[in-house]
C-alpha cells in the first residue's frame, strides 16, 4: 500500500484549504524556479525517465509527447492545453484535484509549458464543473498575484499565462482534437490526424494536450526525482495513480495508489470491499465506460496497470473502477453505456454516427431478450465495423463495452433470448 | 518528393499529395463520398479507407498525405470489409427510395452500393426520418437521404462564400440545415445539388421531370453571361430538360451559375414560333414569304444610310457576320453590337478583353475592380476571385457601388474621380498595385455604358500603364463583359462604319425620324420608345421588348437550338452545339438572313454553315482556334476627355433577369422576387 509520504495529492479529500497558502504548506510552488533553472530539456528528460504515461486514458508517454513540440519557433507560438473536460462515466479524479488541489495543476502548467516552450496554457474545463472552475480561476488569480505565473513567472524570466475556458458539456470535447476545435469556438468535432497537434493544434499553432492528472503530477515528479516516481508499479507502468472506485462497494472513493496494485487489493483496502463480499462480485469495468468489462474470474488476479489490463483485453483507461455485484443486470448496464455513446457521438463520421444508434437499439432488445441468437454475432460484427474505422476513439469506446459483454457474458444473452421466446410461446 | 508503394506499384508524387490522389494517379479507384477535389478535406464518410503497413488501423486515404516509404494496400480483404461496413452504415438509415429519387441513375451511393453493398440488410430497427429543409426555389431537399458528407456545407462556405449551411445536432440527430429555412443567397446554389453524392439535394425545377438515361446529352456553351461556361444540355425529344456544367479548368472549373442552369424553362415560354407582321397596329401571324416581302417592300429604294442594325447580347458570331454582310450589301454603315451603349474601343482587342484570363486570376496578387459587381455580372469569375482571395495575399480594391462580394475589399471610391486619382498615383491603393507582382484591373460595363465611358476607359488604360499592370508576360487590364455575343461582335467589327452611327446615334436619329428602318438581331435591352416611327425588324427567339415594338418579327433560334461560335469575355472562341430544334417555324438565325438576302437580290455568298464559317475564319482567323485565347497586343484606346462626377451605376441590377430567356423563365422570376426580399410562398401558395 502506498505510504502517505509518497502521495502526490495530499489534499485529495479537501481536508485542507485549496488556497495558495495551504498549498505552499503542502509543498507546492517550492523551488519552482530552481527546477526551471535546470532547463527545458532536463524537465522533459526527467519526465521521460519517470515513465509517466498520460492519465487521460490512452496512456501515451507524457515526456515523449512533450518532446514532439518544436524547440525553435517558426514564428508561431506554442500552447499547452490541459484537458479538464472530465466526462468519462465513472471518472471523478480530475474534479477532486481541481477543487481541492488546483495549485498542483497551475504549477504543473507552468513547468510543462516552460518545458515545451509554450507561451500559455489553456485549461479547458468541463462546463458542469462550475464550482471547480471558480476555484481554479481563483487559484490562478492567486498565482498571478504572487508572481508565480504571468510575466517573469517565479522570477525565472519566463513569461507564461494560464487561461481557463469553460466547455458546454459535450463528452466528445474531451477528445483531444474536438477539444481544440471547441476551444477555437467551433462545433466540437474531432479533427483529422495528421496533422498532429504538436504540429498544428489550437489556432494552427504547435500544441500539446494533456490530462489534468498528467500535468498535476509533474511538479512533484520533478521535485522528488524521476527515480522516485519510477519506483512504483511495474516497468512501463510506473508511478502513482488516482483510482476512482464506484459502484457496488461499501465505500466508493477516489484514492491515490501505486500503479500495478492488484484490483482485489485496491477494492478491499480502499473501498471497503465489494458489497456482500468478494464472492458477490459479478464484473468490473476497470477504466471508465470505454473499456471492456471483465468478469470476476479475471478480477481475482488482475493488476491495475496499462499492460496487465490490456492482456486481459480491457484497459486501464482513466482508472475509474466500476464495480458490479451479482444484483446487476449486466446487459442493461452495458445497454445504458451504449445509449450514452449514441447520445454523445458527434455525428461527423459514418461508422460512429450510424453504428452507435444501431448498437444501442440491438442492445435494448437484448436486455429483454427480444432478439435472435444470431443477432449476438451480428452485433459483435457491427462493433468490429465501428472499431478502428472512425476519426476519433469514440467509435472504439462505443464498441468495446459491447465486445466485453459478448466475450464474457454470451450465455447470459442467449438465456434471455430463449427465456423471452419461451415466455412468448406460453 | 515522397516515393510510396501502392498495391505493389511504386509511385513518386509531389509533396502534399494525398494517398487517394496517388491511388488515382495509378488508376486505382478508391470509393469516396465526402472527398471532393475542390473542397477542403473532411474525411468523415470513411469510405476511402485503405490499409497502411504498420498502421494499427485502416487510414482514410483522402486525408492522409503521402510519406516516403509508405506501403499502402487498397485491395485486401480487410479493406473490402471495412468499406462494406461503411456502406452498410450509410444505407441503414438511407430510405432506399431510389425508384422515386431524382438522383437515381447518377447517384454515387447507388453506384458504390453496387460495388460494396450487401444484397440484404441486417438492420431491423426503424429507420431515421429527417424533416426536409426549405432551401428556396432551386434546391429540393429530402434530408432523410442525406449521408452527412458535408460537401454542401463546405461548398457554400468555401466556394460560394455564403455561410448559410451548416450541421446542427449530434450523432444520429445531426442534420444539415440552412438554420433560417430560407433560400440560399448565392448565385451558385445549383452546384449544391451537383456535388451532393446522394438525392438529398436535387434540382427542384427538374424534380420528377426525367431520368438521366432518357436524356440526350449535348456539349455546348452558356450565353447567360460573358463567362462562356461550358455546359451540357440534356434534352428529351425536342425539349431541353436541364443544363449541367461541364468541366473546364480555364473557365468555370466544374461550377455553373444559377441563371445559366435554371433559366432553362425560359426556353419554352414566350417563344416566337412563327413570323409576325404588324397590321393596323397589331402583330398578326404570317408566313415567312409575307414577312420577307413586307420588309423588302419597306427597304426598297431606301438609301442605305437610312438603315441601321443593332445586335443583342446572346447572338452567335455567324449571324453577326451574316447581318453585317447584309447591311454592307444594303449600303448601311450604321451597325452596333453594343446595345447598352458601352464605349468599347473598336480595333484594339486588348481594350475590350479580359486579358489576364479567368484562370489568370489565380496568379494575381492585387486587384482593383472598377464599376463592376462581378458577383452579379459573372458569378464564376467572382468565385475565382474568392478562390484566389482565400489562398491569402490578394488585396482587392473597389471603385463603384459597394456590394456584397464574397471576399473582403477596400472601397476606394464611388466614381471616376477616384479612378483618376488612382491613375495619377495620388491614391494609397496605387502603391498596392504598383508593388504587386501580378496586379489586375477589372473594368465593368457600368463604367463604359455612360456618356463619359470613353474617358473612363482612357483613365483605366492610363492606370494600367502608370501602375505597371502591363508587363512582360502579364496583362492585368481586364474588361468584364456581361453579354455573351459582345466580344465576337467587336472582333467582327459589328460597329459603326465610316461616318456610321452607334446605338445612341441610331436611337437619336430614329427619334428625329431620320432612320427609315432598324434591324434588331436579338436586341431587347433598348429604350424602344425612342425608336420613333422607324420600321423595326426584330429577329430573335423570345417575345420580349424587341418583338413588342417590331413591325416584322422573324423567329430565330435560341442558343440551345443552333450551332454557333461564341467568344467569352477573354476572347476565347467556343463552339455551342445544337441540342434541340427551334419551335414551330423558327429557324437558325444565319439562315433567315441568308434567305432574306435572296428576296432583295443581295444574295449572301454562303449556302451552308460551313461556307459561312469559312468566310468567318478568313476575316478573323482566331475564331478557328477553338478554346484558345489569343493574347492581344497593347495599344492606344479610350479618349481622354472630361470625366463626369457622377458615381458609377450598376450594369446588372437584377441578376436573374438580364436577358429575354431569363425574363421568360418562371423560376428566374421567383428567384428574382426572393432576392429582392420577397417572402417565400407558404401553404397553398408554396
Amino acid at each position: 500500500m502506498l505510504l502517505d509520504q509518497d502521495r502526490i495529492f495530499t489534499n485529495l479529500y479537501g481536508y485542507q484549504h485549496w488556497g495558495l497558502a495551504a498549498a505552499r504548506k503542502r509543498g507546492d510552488w517550492d523551488g519552482t524556479k530552481a527546477i526551471m533553472d535546470k532547463g527545458q530539456d532536463w524537465i522533459v528528460e526527467e519526465v521521460k525517465k519517470s515513465g509517466l504515461r498520460g492519465r487521460g486514458g490512452a496512456g501515451f508517454p507524457t515526456g515523449l509527447k512533450w518532446s514532439f513540440m518544436p524547440k525553435q519557433s517558426d514564428g508561431r507560438p506554442s500552447y499547452l492545453v490541459v484537458n479538464a473536460d472530465e466526462g468519462e462515466p465513472g471518472t471523478c479524479k480530475d474534479r477532486d484535484m481541481l477543487r481541492h488541489d488546483p495549485h498542483k495543476l497551475v504549477e504543473g502548467c507552468l513547468l510543462a509549458g516552460y518545458a515545451m516552450r509554450a507561451v500559455a496554457a489553456y485549461i479547458y474545463i468541463r462546463g458542469e464543473f462550475h464550482n471547480e472552475a471558480d476555484i481554479l480561476e481563483a487559484a490562478i488569480a492567486e498565482a498571478y498575484e504572487a508572481g508565480l505565473i504571468g510575466k517573469n513567472a517565479c522570477g525565472s524570466g519566463y513569461d507564461f499565462d494560464v487561461f481557463v475556458h469553460r466547455g458546454a458539456g459535450a463528452y466528445i470535447c474531451g477528445e483531444e482534437m474536438a477539444l481544440i476545435e471547441s476551444l477555437e469556438g467551433k462545433k466540437g468535432q474531432p479533427r483529422l490526424k495528421p496533422p498532429f497537434p504538436a504540429n498544428q493544434g489550437v489556432w494552427g499553432c504547435p500544441t500539446t494536450v494533456n490530462n489534468v492528472e498528467s500535468i498535476a503530477v509533474a511538479p512533484t515528479i520533478l521535485r522528488r526525482g524521476a527515480s522516485w516516481f519510477a519506483g512504483f508499479g511495474r516497468p512501463n507502468n510506473t508511478g502513482t495513480k488516482v483510482f476512482c472506485i464506484s459502484g457496488h462497494v461499501n465505500k466508493p472513493c477516489n484514492v491515490e495508489e501505486a500503479m500495478s496494485i492488484p484490483m482485489r487489493e485496491l477494492i478491499d483496502k480502499h473501498a471497503g470491499g465489494v458489497r456482500g463480499g468478494w464472492d458477490n462480485l459479478l464484473a468490473v469495468i476497470p477504466g471508465g465506460a470505454s473499456v471492456p468489462v471483465i468478469p470476476k474470474s479475471i478480477c481475482d488476479s488482475v493488476l491495475m496497470d496499462f499492460d496487465a489490463l490490456r492482456e486481459v483485453k480491457s484497459g486501464l483507461g482513466t482508472a475509474a473502477v466500476m464495480v458490479m455485484d451479482k444484483s446487476t443486470d449486466i446487459v442493461k448496464a452495458i445497454a445504458r453505456l451504449s445509449k450514452f455513446y449514441m447520445h454523445e457521438s458527434c455525428g461527423q463520421c459514418t461508422p460512429c454516427r450510424e453504428g452507435t444508434g444501431w448498437m444501442w437499439r440491438v442492445m435494448e432488445r437484448l436486455v429483454k431478450g427480444r432478439a435472435e441468437v444470431s443477432e449476438i454475432d451480428m452485433l459483435l460484427d457491427v462493433t468490429y465495423q465501428v472499431e478502428g474505422h472512425t476519426i476519433c476513439a469514440l467509435g472504439d469506446a462505443a464498441a468495446w463495452p459491447i465486445q466485453g459483454l459478448i466475450r464474457h457474458f454470451r450465455p447470459e444473452l442467449e438465456r434471455r433470448i430463449l427465456d423471452y421466446r419461451r415466455a412468448k410461446a406460453a | 518528393m515522397p516515393t510510396l508503394t501502392i498495391d505493389g506499384r511504386e509511385i513518386t508524387v509531389e509533396p502534399g499529395t494525398t494517398v487517394l490522389q496517388a491511388c488515382e494517379l495509378l488508376g486505382i479507384e478508391v470509393p469516396r463520398f465526402c472527398y471532393h477535389d475542390r473542397l477542403s478535406i473532411a474525411g468523415n464518410c470513411r469510405m476511402c479507407l485503405v490499409e497502411q503497413e504498420r498502421a494499427p488501423k485502416p487510414i482514410a486515404s483522402c486525408a492522409m498525405p503521402c510519406a516516403d516509404k509508405m506501403v499502402i494496400r487498397t485491395n485486401t480483404a480487410g479493406v473490402r470489409k471495412a468499406r462494406n461496413g461503411v456502406m452498410e452504415f450509410l444505407l441503414i438509415n438511407h430510405p432506399l427510395d431510389c425508384p422515386i429519387c431524382d438522383q437515381g441513375g447518377e447517384c454515387d451511393l447507388q453506384d458504390q452500393a453496387m460495388a460494396y453493398g450487401f444484397d440484404r440488410g441486417r438492420f431491423h430497427e426503424n429507420k431515421r426520418a429527417v424533416k426536409d429543409k426549405q432551401m428556396g426555389p432551386l434546391i429540393k431537399t429530402i434530408m432523410t437521404r442525406c449521408i452527412h458528407c458535408t460537401r454542401c456545407v463546405r461548398f457554400a462556405t468555401e466556394i460560394a462564400g455564403v455561410e448559410e449551411l451548416g450541421a446542427t445536432g449530434r450523432g444520429e440527430h445531426m442534420e444539415i440545415t440552412t438554420y433560417l429555412e430560407q433560400a440560399i443567397g448565392s448565385e451558385l446554389s445549383g452546384n449544391l445539388a451537383d456535388i451532393c453524392p446522394v438525392g438529398a439535394l436535387t434540382h427542384k425545377p427538374h424534380a420528377f421531370a426525367a431520368r438521366p438515361w432518357e436524356l440526350r446529352k449535348t456539349e455546348s456553351v452558356d450565353v447567360h453571361d460573358a463567362v462562356g461556361s461550358n455546359i451540357r444540355i440534356d434534352a428529351r425529344g425536342r425539349e431541353v430538360m436541364r443544363i449541367l456544367p461541364r468541366l473546364n479548368e480555364d473557365i468555370n472549373e466544374e461550377w455553373l451559375s444559377d441563371k445559366s442552369r435554371y433559366a432553362v424553362d425560359g426556353l419554352k415560354r414566350q417563344r416566337l414560333d412563327r413570323p409576325f407582321v404588324r397590321e393596323g397596329g397589331k402583330l398578326r401571324p404570317a408566313e415567312w414569304s409575307e414577312a420577307f416581302q413586307a420588309i423588302a417592300a419597306r427597304l426598297k429604294g431606301q438609301d442605305g444610310r437610312r438603315l441601321g442594325a443593332i445586335a443583342g447580347d446572346l447572338v452567335e458570331a455567324e449571324s453577326l457576320l451574316a447581318l453585317k454582310d447584309l447591311m454592307a450589301a444594303l449600303g448601311s454603315p450604321h451597325l452596333d453590337c453594343r446595345q447598352d451603349g458601352a464605349k468599347l474601343p473598336g480595333g484594339v482587342r486588348a481594350g475590350y478583353l479580359f486579358n489576364s484570363t479567368i484562370a489568370g486570376i489565380e496568379a494575381a496578387d492585387a486587384l482593383v475592380i472598377v464599376a463592376s459587381n462581378p458577383r452579379r455580372e459573372a458569378a464564376l469569375i467572382n468565385a475565382r476571385i474568392r478562390k484566389r482571395w482565400l489562398r491569402g495575399g490578394l488585396r482587392v480594391g473597389l471603385i463603384g457601388q459597394r456590394a456584397g462580394l464574397t471576399y473582403k475589399y477596400e472601397h476606394l471610391g464611388a466614381g471616376p474621380q477616384t479612378l483618376k486619382e488612382l491613375a495619377d498615383g495620388r491614391h494609397s491603393f496605387f502603391e498596392v498595385l504598383r508593388g504587386a507582382k501580378r496586379p489586375m484591373l477589372i473594368l465593368g460595363m457600368a463604367g463604359l455604358a455612360r456618356p463619359d465611358g470613353a474617358a473612363v476607359l482612357a483613365e483605366a488604360r492610363r492606370l494600367a500603364e502608370t501602375a505597371g499592370l502591363i508587363r512582360e508576360g502579364w496583362n492585368g487590364f481586364n474588361v468584364l463583359h456581361t453579354a455573351a455575343g459582345r466580344v465576337a461582335g467587336m472582333d467582327l467589327g459589328f460597329l459603326p462604319g465610316e461616318s456610321g452611327l452607334d446605338t445612341e446615334g441610331m436611337l437619336a436619329a430614329a427619334e428625329r425620324g431620320e432612320l427609315a428602318a432598324l434591324w434588331l438581331l436579338g436586341a431587347d435591352e433598348l429604350p424602344m420608345r425612342r425608336l420613333g416611327t422607324a420600321f423595326v425588324v426584330y429577329q430573335g427567339h423570345h417575345g420580349d421588348a424587341g418583338a413588342h415594338r417590331a413591325d416584322v418579327v422573324l423567329p430565330g433560334a435560341a442558343y440551345a437550338e443552333k450551332d454557333g461560335l461564341w467568344l467569352n469575355t477573354e476572347g476565347r472562341p467556343q463552339l455551342g452545339r445544337r441540342a434541340s430544334f427551334p419551335p414551330g417555324d423558327a429557324r437558325e438565325d444565319w439562315t433567315i438572313l441568308r434567305a432574306f438576302s435572296e428576296v432583295i437580290d443581295k444574295r449572301l455568298p454562303y449556302d451552308t454553315l460551313a461556307d459561312l464559317r469559312r468566310r468567318l475564319f478568313q476575316l478573323a482567323p482566331h475564331f478557328a482556334r477553338l478554346d484558345a485565347v489569343e493574347p492581344a497586343p497593347w495599344g492606344e484606346f479610350g479618349r481622354a476627355d472630361r470625366l463626369d462626377a457622377a458615381p458609377f451605376g450598376v450594369a446588372v441590377s437584377d441578376f436573374h433577369l438580364t436577358n429575354p430567356i431569363a425574363r421568360a423563365s418562371g423560376i428566374m422570376a421567383e428567384c428574382s422576387r426572393l432576392a429582392a426580399g420577397g417572402a417565400a410562398g407558404t401553404g397553398t401558395h408554396g
